[in-house]
């Protein structure tokens, strides 16, 4: 079952990541806030992650790991 | 073996660096020091060094940067204008505490100026010429056995003290022919676990920098590095004291203008004039405490340059003013005649300040 | 089973860029491509002056910070010091193409042996967004607020076209970071790049059209479609030479 995990301490909330995700599954949580001061990234629903890393592929800072 | 070999003054700096070691030369073609780069680009070759002709003077001494960061020997050679172009690098040498090995042939300036001798560039060596706080080690050779054994001493003095060591030559010493010793060459070896030669997967990675953004950090470097300079100052200072014993007027001159003041000491000499010469071979460090012992016993300082008196302030802080400094000079690529240096040295004695 | 994380060749810190820069993910395609070609332990990189001038601080392998514009002529010190090393530098377009144009156009020349990337998003980013060798005409800039007007101040510097027009270098690609399909095709031609340095064919350079959301004044997603509307159409993506490939044809 894949499983994608954000390092989200280090997420600057771009949406990059959202952006490219085919399933939609992606959103920036903007009731959060990290230490650096941005809403991160966050899956809602990793059951329907297929695995692309997609995801990964785009984010710029190498936050995002993809598992399978 | 002590073999005399009959060279040019360029030829000899250019012999002198490959015996000490260095196999990288990297230059762009400049009057009067291109025997140094025809001579490079004759033997490297032949021994598995490496010249290259860079496409400027930029590109040139940030090419010696990239080896003397990876670790090995490397020099550069120009002249006065190419010099001005070099200053960035320089720099930046200075600000990653990288060694290496810079040769100025002198000549006139500023703006293009001319290709005859000079020493116009005094102030450019010796306070520094590029941004920032820093030093060079500047040695001022005044015949071409001293080329030779100023190179290999520059090479040595760089990598001690992990800075640039510069020739501070001039137009004449660059291109006379003397007899050379080139038989007793002795390098040193230096350690150097900060370059950058790959970690080859056993150690943290090296980083080759001079960008601190943290002041702190900067300063703490920058007076790290003058806790160095002022150990050079200590240990490292070369002078030449010539008839000084008895002397009562102190001619001060380095490289070419040196060797006119000797031939018009000896005449003074002759004339009864108790005269003797000062000659740094180390520009910086300055030879300050030669010349304020010299201000105990001589009543006048007389600087002689191919320049308009840049040393002369060097000598007044050195000596604390205690004695006049007068100027014999010429500039714009003429050279003093002795009997110019004469006559400034019997217009001295006479108690005038010439 | 792992099927995407960080590479090894970047250090495990934080990456000071700005939200949705797409330099991290050029870092990380350099990274991967050491990676996957085992040349880590024998790799030295060159930063730039610019946004990656702390790009020393990114890679896991030995790195030196050069002067504004100089990283070729510095990576060309370097190469020579120890051919068997890896060399590459990492610049901008302000540092490749504006200042240091002369270190660029005779490392290509010399086809000396070493990988450039080129990162060009057609603005200095580091100093505020200014004019850059590459702004786009009618770009505004700070120091174009009116937009690059071609009559006043020139042309963008079309490097890849440039240097492909020397006999010297071994590789030219121009690709981009604006979407999965294209980041994928660009790190590949970045592993070439450092292939061709493996196999000593020389001198590549891989231009990658980039963004810059912040002082383009664009959100990051709006900043790649402009870049996919208007710098792409201007930069057409492609490999500009490739004198392997050449030569293999001219056989047949």
């Amino acid at each position: 079952m894949p499983k994608v995990t954000f390092r989200t301490d280090w997420c600057k909330g771009c949406g990059l990541c959202a952006m490219v995700c085919p399933k939609q599954i992606i959103v920036i949580a903007k009731d959060k806030i990290n230490q650096k001061g941005h809403s991160p990234a966050e899956i809602t629903d990793q059951s329907k992650c297929i695995g692309c890393a997609f995801c990964a592929t785009m984010c710029p800072d190498c936050i995002i790991k993809v598992e399978k | 073996m002590s073999e005399k070999v009959l060279m040019k003054g360029n030829e000899a700096i250019a012999e002198a660096a490959i015996l000490a070691g260095c196999r990288h030369y990297f230059g762009y073609p400049i009057t009067p020091q291109t025997e140094i780069a025809a001579y490079m680009a004759k033997k490297m070759p032949k021994i598995g060094g490496c010249f290259l002709q860079a496409e400027s003077e930029i590109a040139a001494i940030n090419m010696v940067y990239g080896v003397a960061g990876a670790g090995k020997r490397v020099m550069t050679s120009s002249s006065s204008p190419g010099i001005s172009l070099k200053s960035e690098g320089l720099s930046y040498l200075a600000g990653s505490d990288l060694p290496a090995l810079v040769v100025n042939v002198q000549r006139g300036g500023p703006g293009l100026g001319g290709i005859q001798p000079s020493q116009s560039d005094y102030f450019q060596a010796t306070k520094g010429g590029g941004h920032g706080d820093y030093k060079m080690i500047v040695l001022a050779p005044s015949s071409v056995q001293e080329m030779a054994s100023l190179t290999v001493k520059g090479f040595d003095l760089a990598d001690k003290y992990r800075m640039t060591a510069m020739i501070l030559a001039d137009g004449t010493t660059g291109q006379m022919m003397e007899p050379v010793n080139l038989s007793e060459v002795e390098v040193q070896h230096y350690e150097k676990p900060w370059a950058v030669t790959g970690t080859k997967m056993e150690r943290p990675h090296n980083i080759v920098n001079s960008l601190f953004l943290e002041p702190e950090e900067l300063e703490k470097n920058n007076f790290a590095r003058f806790e160095r300079y002022k150990q050079i100052e200590e240990n490292e200072v070369m002078v030449e004291e010539y008839l000084m014993d008895d002397a009562e007027l102190c001619v001060v001159a380095f490289g070419i203008a040196a060797r006119v003041s000797k031939n018009a000491i000896n005449e003074a000499r002759k004339k009864g004039i108790k005269v003797g010469l000062i000659r740094p071979i180390t520009l910086w460090p300055f030879p300050k405490k030669t010349l304020l012992a010299a201000a105990e016993h001589v009543k006048q300082f007389i600087s002689v340059e191919l320049n308009m008196g840049q040393m002369v302030e060097d000598i007044e802080l050195a000596t604390r003013c205690k004695r006049p400094v007068t100027l014999c000079n010429r500039t714009g690529g003429m050279i003093p005649s002795p009997a110019q240096v004469l006559a400034a040295i019997e217009e001295a004695d006479k108690g005038g300040q010439a | 089973m792992v099927v995407f994380e960080k590479p090894k060749s970047l250090c495990d810190v934080p990456l000071h860029y700005c939200p949705g820069c797409t330099h991290g993910i050029i870092h990380r395609l350099v990274a991967e491509a050491i990676d996957e070609l085992g040349i880590e332990g024998k790799t030295i990189g060159v930063a730039p002056v610019g946004c990656a001038v702390m790009a020393y601080n990114y890679f896991n392998c030995d790195m030196v910070e050069a002067a504004h514009g100089r990283a070729p002529a510095v990576a060309t010190g370097i190469k020579r010091a120890d051919p068997e090393n890896i060399v590459f530098s990492y610049q901008g377009d302000g540092d490749l193409a504006s200042i240091g144009t002369a270190e660029t156009v005779h490392a290509a020349t010399r086809n000396e042996n070493i990988t450039v990337i080129f990162v060009n998003n057609a603005i200095y980013g580091m100093t505020g967004g200014q004019m850059a060798p590459t702004t786009l005409p009618g770009q505004v800039t700070q120091t174009s607020p009116y937009g690059r007007d071609v009559n006043h101040c020139g042309y963008p510097v079309k490097i890849s076209e440039m240097l492909s027009q020397l006999e010297g270098p071994e590789y030219i690609e121009r690709v981009a970071v604006n979407n999965v399909k294209n980041i994928r095709a660009a790190k590949k031609a970045i592993k070439k790049a450092f292939q061709n340095q493996v196999e000593g064919k020389g001198f590549s350079l891989i231009e990658v059209i980039s963004s810059c959301p912040t002082n383009w004044g664009l959100s990051p997603e709006k900043a790649l479609q402009w870049l996919e509307e208007n710098m792409i159409p201007y930069y057409p993506l492609g490999v500009y030479k490739d004198r392997t490939a050449q030569k293999e044809a001219e056989a047949k």
